[in-house]
C-alpha cells in the first residue's frame, strides 16, 4: 500500500501540488485523473521519488519515503515498475534485450535465468513474435506492452503508469487498461495510473483520485464518479458530447 | 550568477559519476561501444583534416621564408612545433568538440527528452555512471588519435614541401630533427588527457541537464560545442602558462 500525506509541491514560487492525502491499495488499480497541468504528472514523480515533495509525506508499506537514504531508495526502485506516457523504450535495444535490462542490471541471474523470466513476461503481454525486433520496428501498442512487460519482469511491488494509453486507438487502449488490471490482479501490485481517458476510469478505475489546479477535489470508485455531484468532476467526466448523450439516455432520463 | 550554478552543477554531476558503480561485464560493454563509436569514429575525419593542415603549414611556413640566409629545414622545423605543440592537440580537440561533443549531447538529450533517463533513474540505477562513465573512460584513449594526428600533420607537411618544390627530403627530415625536445611532446599529451576529460565531461553535462523537447536538444548540442571550446582553449591557456614558461 501507498499512502500520502499532506503532499505539496512548488517549483519556485508556483504551486503545483497543494495539501494532498490519500491512499492507495494493493491488488487495485488506482487512477489518479484531472485535466492537464493539474498536476498528475508532478504527483507521480513526487510519489516515485523523482521530485522531492516540498511539503508532506510518502508511505511506502509504512515505510517514510522522505527518511529513506539513497540506498533504501535504491532498493525501493527496484520494487518499482514504471510504464511511460512514451514508453521510454532504449532505441539500441531489441524488445527482448529491453525486457531484460533490468535483471541484467540490477541482479545476480544467469543469462538462462534471464532469458526464461524474460520469456515468461513476453509471452504474458503476447509479444512471442516481436522479442528480436527494435522498437522503431514495432507499433504504439506494442511499444506500450514492452514497456509494461520491462515493468513487471523484476515482480515489483509497486507499478506506476502515466497515461498508458495516449495515443492509442480506443481499442488498443482498452486491451491496455485490461493487460495492466489483470496483471495488478495476478501479481498483487499496488497500481498508480495517471489518465485523462473516460474509458480507462470507466474499465478500470477502482480507485479514483480527482485533481484540479493541484488539489485534490474528489475521490472515489468509476461506479460512482458518473454520479457525483462535484462540479469539477461532473465538467471533467462529461466534457464529450458522447459522455454527455450516454448521461442523458442512461443516468437522467 | 547562472554561470556559477552550472559550475556548481557540473561538479555535483562529476562526483555522482565516480558514486554507485554499474555492473562490471555491463560496464566493460559500455566502454567498448563508445571506444568505437568515438574514437575509432573519428578517426577518419582527423587523419584527413590533420594531413591537410599540416600540408598547409609547411606551404605557409615556406612562403614566409624569402630570406636566402634562412635554412630550408626551418620548413620541417616549423611544421613539426606547430602540430606537436598547438594543431595536434587543442586545433583537433576543438574539432572534436563538435563531432564527438554534439554527438554525446544530442545522445544524452534525447535520451532525457524520451524519458529514457527518467527510466533507468526509476529502475536505481545510478545513470549518472551507467551514461557519463564510459564515455570519460573511452576518451582516455584519446590521446591515441592525437598520436595519429601528430604523425599525419608532419607527413602531410613533408608531402606538400616536396611535391611542392619547397624544400628538399633532406631538409625537411633533418628540419624535424633539429632542437627537438622531447617535454613537448609530454606536454602535448598532458594537455590531451585534460581536454578528454573535458570532451566527455562537458557535453554529457549539457545533454543530462536538459530541459524541453527536440528543439532544445539541437540548442544544446550547439551551447554544448560552445561551453567545450571555450573550456579547451582556457585549459591550454593556463596548462601552456603553467608548463612552458
Amino acid at each position: 500500500m501507498i499512502r500520502i500525506e499532506n503532499i505539496s509541491k512548488y517549483f519556485n514560487e508556483t504551486k503545483v501540488l497543494e495539501d494532498i492525502s490519500t491512499h492507495f491499495e494493493r491488488g487495485k488499480t488506482n487512477l489518479i485523473i484531472g485535466q492537464s497541468g493539474s498536476g498528475k504528472t508532478v504527483l507521480l514523480k513526487c510519489i516515485l521519488g523523482l521530485f522531492d515533495a516540498s511539503k508532506g509525506e510518502i508511505f511506502f508499506e509504512n515505510q517514510s519515503l522522505n527518511k529513506m537514504n539513497s540506498k533504501q531508495r535504491s532498493v525501493l526502485r527496484q520494487e518499482i515498475g514504471m510504464v511511460f506516457q512514451g514508453s521510454a523504450l532504449f532505441d539500441s535495444m531489441t524488445v527482448e534485450e529491453n525486457i531484460m535490462f533490468p535483471m541484467k542490471m540490477l541482479t545476480k541471474k544467469s543469462t538462462d535465468e534471464i532469458k526464461m523470466r524474460s520469456n515468461e513476461v513476453i509471452k504474458r503481454v503476447n509479444l512471442i513474435n516481436s522479442n528480436k525486433k527494435f522498437p522503431s520496428e514495432i507499433s504504439g501498442g506494442m511499444k506500450k506492452r514492452v514497456a509494461i512487460a520491462r515493468a513487471i519482469v523484476m515482480n515489483p511491488k509497486y507499478l506506476f503508469c502515466d497515461e498508458p494509453n495516449s495515443g492509442l486507438d480506443p481499442k488498443t487502449a482498452i486491451l491496455i487498461d485490461n493487460l495492466i488490471q489483470e496483471i495488478t490482479k495476478e501479481y498483487k501490485i499496488t497500481t498508480l495510473i495517471n489518465t485523462h481517458d473516460m474509458n480507462s476510469v470507466m474499465e478500470i478505475g477502482e480507485k479514483i483520485i480527482f485533481l484540479e489546479n493541484g488539489k485534490k477535489v474528489w475521490e472515489g470508485t468509476n461506479k460512482e464518479v458518473f454520479k457525483t455531484e462535484n462540479k469539477g468532476v461532473e465538467n471533467f467526466v462529461y466534457s464529450s458530447e458522447l459522455f454527455k448523450k450516454v448521461r442523458k439516455v442512461y443516468l437522467k432520463p | 550568477m547562472e554561470i556559477l550554478y552550472h559550475i556548481g552543477g557540473y561538479f555535483i554531476m562529476l562526483r555522482k559519476v565516480f558514486g554507485k558503480f554499474t555492473k562490471w561485464n555491463i560496464l566493460k560493454n559500455l566502454i567498448l561501444r563508445e571506444i568505437d563509436v568515438l574514437i575509432i569514429g573519428s578517426l577518419g575525419i582527423v587523419s584527413f583534416i590533420s594531413f591537410f593542415v599540416g600540408g598547409v603549414v609547411s606551404i605557409q611556413t615556406a612562403l614566409n621564408l624569402e630570406n636566402p640566409l634562412l635554412p630550408k629545414n626551418l620548413i620541417g622545423f616549423t611544421t613539426r612545433q606547430s602540430v606537436i605543440l598547438e594543431f595536434a592537440p587543442t586545433f583537433i580537440s576543438v574539432i572534436m568538440a563538435g563531432k564527438v561533443g554534439s554527438f554525446i549531447t544530442s545522445s544524452l538529450g534525447t535520451m532525457k527528452v524520451t524519458e529514457q533517463i527518467d527510466a533507468l533513474e526509476v529502475m536505481g540505477i545510478n545513470t549518472f555512471n551507467y551514461l557519463i562513465f564510459p564515455k570519460i573512460i573511452a576518451l582516455l584513449f584519446y590521446p591515441f588519435i592525437i598520436t595519429v594526428s601528430m604523425f599525419l600533420g608532419i607527413i602531410g607537411g613533408y608531402v606538400a614541401s616536396i611535391y611542392g618544390g619547397f624544400c628538399t627530403s633532406a631538409d625537411f627530415i633533418e628540419g624535424i630533427q633539429i632542437d627537438f625536445t622531447p617535454f613537448h611532446v609530454s606536454y602535448a599529451f598532458i594537455k590531451t588527457f585534460l581536454f578528454a576529460f573535458i570532451l566527455a565531461s562537458v557535453p554529457s553535462y549539457h545533454g543530462y541537464f536538459l530541459k524541453g523537447g527536440a528543439l532544445e536538444v539541437g540548442k544544446a548540442s550547439t551551447t554544448s560545442f560552445v561551453w567545450t571550446s571555450v573550456v579547451i582553449i582556457i585549459t591550454n591557456y593556463i596548462v601552456t602558462q603553467l608548463l612552458l614558461t
